[in-house]
């Protein structure tokens, strides 16, 4: 399995990497879905523009009460970052569920998110924590909110030209507890089906809920739903199971050979009760 | 169109011209003659190319040799030490018969020293976690998690 040909530069500064990208070359970062495509030559790129160079992209730091997180971090530097494991544990948390070790050594967070995988891991998480990204041009740059850049399957709001190149997320508040649950295609690694839960439980009353879902269907997407029917609740065991059954409500599963709609559709209401109730075991 | 590339492997420097599509794993075997690294898949989901590109493990069916421009390699031909003693993950391996056909084993030892340099004593989920990106068709996994336990027990 060999690519077509193409041109390949690897810049140094993020300057001279948008120049290229405005004029149409392919932003290279990890290259874990990227590099497969070329082979199977489902993707043929004239010029790749390799990014993973440029150290101006690779950090996490917080500011502001907030964790920004340069998009060149692989999923084991947001894995094992002890500021994310701290202060944002449920993007490390799901970081970990991806792929396997040789896979989160080179597959980074911008990369990810800008293929926007309809099974990737990182979407759940991103709208359960409502999620900022960060895109810039040569001549431009604007943030995003998760739930406005990811639009369908492989399809972002990133217009051409434009690359990610940094993800914000909040640092987590006191009484808040959160988890991700996957159920995994064994053979790939994605998830069928994922459910991230953010809850924030205050003097025994569930005060904030947050509940990210990626699988299910062509878009990653917040179970508003859900999330609501727990509001004003303690938790208890027929809480989590009434409002973990809402969250495939009004969304159109996708079926593939894994996994029909309706077996989807079952999953997600099974994952998410046990993401809620994870999340709800870490509120203390 | 060819670039140029330098590269440290195994502690050895090379430098060679190459196109951007040749990927790493045929950059090792065919243009530098290292063929321990096997290629089983070619779609990163077998494991068997797998070498340590500046300390991390990864799968070299799916990275371009340029991207490793100016990185130390670490292949299975240079894991055991200049003597020729065997590194740990090699001995446990041998000595609790981590293989039966062999096909895996490079990738099986790349990615195993790669679970204990960043966890010295891994509990048995933990191994059998961090060998999930590495297939055996001879289904021999629980022989190799006993080679990796045994090699996290030498390291002690």
């Amino acid at each position: 399995m060999i690519p077509n040909t193409f041109e390949y530069t690897a810049p140094l500064t993020l300057k001279v990497a948008l120049a290229l990208i405005g004029e149409g070359g392919k932003p290279l970062a990890g290259g874990m879905s990227l590099i497969p495509m070329m082979k199977l030559r489902m993707a043929a790129p004239e010029h790749l523009v390799d990014i993973g160079r440029i150290a101006e992209l690779n950090y996490i730091r917080e500011a502001g009460g907030e964790l920004h997180i340069g998009a060149n971090a692989t999923h084991y530097d947001v894995e094992s970052s002890p500021l994310i494991v701290g202060k944002c544990p449920l993007l490390a948390e799901t970081a970990g569920h991806i792929g396997d070790i040789q896979v989160r050594n080179r597959g980074t967070l911008g990369g990810s998110v800008a293929h926007a995988d309809p099974s990737a891991d990182y979407p759940a998480a991103l709208q359960a924590l409502e999620a900022k990204i960060v895109l810039t041009s040569a001549t431009s740059q604007r943030t995003v909110a998760v739930g406005d850049f990811f639009i369908d399957t492989f399809t972002t709001s990133l217009e051409p030209g434009e690359l990610v190149t940094e993800v914000i997320v909040p640092v987590e508040a006191g009484l808040t507890g959160t988890s991700y649950q996957k159920f995994l295609q064994p053979a790939s690694g994605f998830a069928i089906v994922g459910v991230a839960a953010r809850i924030r439980r205050e003097a025994g009353k569930i005060t904030v809920a947050r509940i990210g879902v990626t699988g299910v269907s062509g878009n990653s997407y917040r179970a508003l739903k859900a999330e609501a029917a727990l509001v004003g609740k303690a938790g208890s065991d027929a809480e989590i199971d009434a409002a973990a059954a809402l969250v495939g409500e009004g969304v159109e599963a996708g079926a593939d050979l894994h996994a029909s709609a309706e077996y989807r559709l079952h999953l997600a209401a099974n994952y998410a009760e046990r993401a809620i109730r994870v999340a709800l075991s870490r509120t203390a | 169109m060819t670039q140029t590339i330098s590269v440290t492997i195994n502690g050895k420097p090379y430098t060679h011209d190459v196109e951007p599509r040749l990927l790493l794993i045929h950059y090792l075997r065919e243009v530098v003659g290292l063929t321990g690294s096997h290629i089983g898949c070619e779609t990163s989901l077998c494991g068997a190319c797998t070498v340590e590109v500046d300390g991390r493990a990864i799968k070299s069916c799916t990275m371009f040799a340029v991207q490793a421009n100016g990185a130390s390699i670490l292949t299975v031909e240079g894991l055991a030490d200049a003597s020729g003693k065997m590194h740990r993950v090699q001995e446990g391996f041998w000595n609790e018969h981590g293989l039966q056909c062999g096909f895996c084993t490079p990738g099986m030892l790349m990615v195993s020293k790669q679970i204990l340099d960043r966890n010295p004593s891994p509990t048995e989920t933990e191994i059998r976690e961090g060998l999930d990106g590495n297939l055996c068709r001879c289904t021999g996994y629980q022989h190799i998690v006993k080679a990796v336990q045994a090699a996290a027990k030498a390291g002690v």
